[in-house]
């Protein structure tokens, strides 16, 4: 029994199923994020967990009290959207406490409360101002201090950030951080930005098409993912998957590639056992940054392997040098230090990381599960 | 968008300015020129206006026209004056204008925020009334208000004006209130306002320019309605009917000085509704709810 439970919930409009059995426990004081591509159902579900919309099928329980057809009101949750959604009419005071208003709270702990709050958020000095007066990164304080105020069990976060500028973004990101830190709530929050969802996040569930891939922590999700949609969803610039043979030798499973020449070569795995794999196809994943320069290599790894290879591209991205080159015909990106000493259209010793290898069925998409 | 719409005229010459205002100073003079003769015209003694020139400022002022055509002229059979039509009619058009503009604003509301199966048929046969005409009504109407029991009175004058009204007011909110972000009655809901709280809290607040908007437009058009009053006003008609009556007189002298007079007294309640809610015509409103 968790704190929020999603219990094989299910939601379709006619005959189109949108979300299928999606089944997530989540502890008290979590911070989970739901985190895929548009149309995903992530914001569906976020809707059904705050009563916006009617659960189809299963039944979401929040404090082991089920609240299917529960009153969004009543089921002691508080929502940030994406928009902001404040009231235009009233100060920013007056938006804060509405909800409180609402639920007949008597004047003098409504202003106690919104003292706290406004404190807490640093927005005493906004109170009397109306939302028009605000800047987006105030506007949003203002929207959290409205779920704040509130005291709710669960916390709902419907994209708050995306209508942020980049820097703001960061910089509110850190805030909601250091805000969960602080205060221990437990948040369901909804994001289509994967670098959100890894900072942000203790657990995170990667969803696609209405299925949820993957639910682990930002680690498991990153190192581990379930399958090709999770490795190439979660990660910017997206985890290099590369078409190879299954080759055993010495006892050793190699996946074999080609290099720009076509001229093939191998990359020993660290450890698994691949025999029902020997010479059959498979896909190889390697994150950019396990990709390097050999004096940039991980030097706590036990598997750096090197590979020879010509370079297409360099790109240089101030902190980082992105060279791109091609391995088994497809485009594959290295992340190297800014001052790698990599020249474009020369071949290049690089420098791989096996260590952080993963390999993929190519029918099913899974990855291999090589215990 | 205030700072920048400032800078966005097209500069163009001196001469071509010139030119400009000039034009539109004579459209405004060819405009204003019968309200300038029913000016002049109702404050002359009718020995002027018989003995020629419409055109020319009176010789002697007088404000007896005016009297007569508020309080002592004979409407009918009666020397009554406007007055009591003038009565009438804003007995009707308040009531009427607030109440079509109150049910437009909540099917609006009802419309856009709180969809159901069917609301686009729905708001689609109300919308048909708008373009139905008044002549067509008037049997079925005059039925209506016989079986009710309030035909020839004002609340009957009020019923038919509301429901005429209605197919606009909807209109007007309706479309206003499809750009109001949904968001904001899902956080309202959340934070557990009811329908209507939603609706006086929320929404009604913001609604200011539509509502003028409605208001001047139904105003006018019950104000000004001839039809309805005529049919359906039995003894108590509205200001409009008496006008005519006034006018069309067709036993005595025409007082056209007292005529005059009237057709202004008639005017002067939409004018100054014109004027008042004008200045309400304030956008902006909504701004900062959202990010926009």
């Amino acid at each position: 029994m968790g704190f929020l439970d999603i219990r094989n919930v299910t939601k379709s409009y006619g005959a189109v199923k949108v979300l299928h059995s999606v089944d997530i426990q989540v502890e008290e004081g979590e911070f989970l994020v739901l985190v895929g591509p548009s149309g995903c159902g992530k914001s569906t579900l976020l809707n059904m967990i705050a009563g916006l919309e009617t659960i189809s099928g299963g039944e979401i329980a929040i404090k082991d009290r089920v609240v299917n057809g529960v009153h969004p009101s009543k089921r002691n949750i508080a929502m940030v959207f994406q928009s902001y959604a404040l009231y235009p009419n009233m100060t920013v005071g007056q938006n804060i406490t509405f909800g409180l208003e609402m639920h007949g709270t008597p004047k003098p702990e409504r202003e106690r409360a919104l003292a706290e709050v406004a404190k807490l958020l640093q927005i005493d000095h906004l109170l009397d101002r109306k939302p028009g007066q605000l800047s987006g990164g105030q506007r949003q304080r203002v929207a959290m201090g409205r779920a704040l105020v509130r005291d709710p069990d669960v916390f709902l976060f419907d994209e708050p950030l995306s209508n942020l500028d980049a820097k703001l973004r960061v910089d509110m990101r850190t805030e909601i951080k250091k805000l969960h830190h602080k205060l221990k709530r437990t948040i369901v929050y909804v994001t289509h930005d994967q670098i959100e969802a890894l900072t942000l996040s203790t657990r995170i569930a990667v969803m696609n098409k209405g299925y949820v891939q993957q639910l682990g922590t930002p680690k498991e999700i990153y190192d581990s993912p379930a399958n090709l949609f999770v490795a190439t969803f979660m990660g910017s610039p997206a985890m290099n998957i590369i078409t190879a043979k299954l080759v055993i030798e010495g006892g050793r499973a190699q996946a074999e590639i080609t290099d720009a020449n076509g001229k093939p070569l191998r990359l020993a795995f660290s450890s698994g056992n691949f025999t029902a794999w020997e010479g059959r196809e498979i896909l190889l994943g390697i994150r950019p940054e396990a990709i390097t320069d050999p004096e940039g290599a991980d030097r706590n790894s036990h598997n750096i392997q090197p590979l020879h290879n010509m370079v297409t591209v360099t790109e240089p991205a101030g902190a980082d040098t992105f060279v791109t080159m091609t391995l088994s015909g497809k485009d594959v990106i290295a992340r190297m230090r800014a001052d790698a000493s990599v020249q474009p259209h020369q071949p290049f010793d690089f420098a791989v990381n096996m260590e952080k290898a993963v390999a993929f069925d190519p029918k099913t998409g899974d990855r291999i599960i090589t215990a | 968008m205030s700072v920048a719409a400032q800078d966005t005229a097209v500069s163009t010459g001196r001469i071509t300015r010139a030119f400009i205002y000039l034009i539109l100073l004579l459209f405004a003079l060819f405009y204003l020129l019968p309200l300038y003769v029913m000016g002049v015209n109702s404050v002359k003694p009718l020995s002027e206006i018989t003995g020629g020139n419409m055109m020319a400022l009176p010789k002697e002022w007088t404000l007896d026209p005016w009297r007569s055509a508020w309080s002592t002229a004979q409407i009918g059979v009666n020397p009554t004056g406007l007055k009591p039509y003038f009565l009438t009619s804003i007995l009707m058009v308040v009531p009427a204008v607030a109440i079509s503009t109150m049910l437009g604003a909540i099917n609006g509301y009802i419309l856009t925020k709180w969809r159901f199966k069917g609301d686009t048929i729905i708001f689609g046969l109300m919308l048909f009334s708008c373009f139905i005409p008044f002549q067509i009504v008037l049997i079925p109407m005059a039925r209506v208000l016989g079986m009710l029991g309030m035909a020839g009175s004002i609340q009957g004058l009020i019923l038919v004006h509301v429901v005429y009204g209605l197919g606009f007011s909807t209109l007007y909110f309706r479309n206003y209130y499809a750009a109001f972000p949904t968001e904001l009655v899902r956080a309202a809901q959340i934070d557990g306002a009811g329908f209507f709280r939603i609706f006086w809290r929320i929404m009604l607040p913001v609604s200011g320019p539509i509502a003028v908007v409605c208001v001047i437009w139904q105003f006018t058009n019950i104000w000004n309605d001839f039809l309805f009053g005529a049919s359906f006003g039995g003894t108590t008609q509205p200001m409009t009917v008496a006008l005519n009556n006034l006018v069309q007189s067709s036993t005595g002298v025409k007082e056209y000085n007292v005529h005059f007079a009237a057709a202004i007294l008639a005017a002067i309640p939409t004018l100054i509704v014109y004027i008042v809610a004008g200045r309400y015509f304030v956008r902006g409103l909504m701004a900062g709810s959202v990010k926009g």
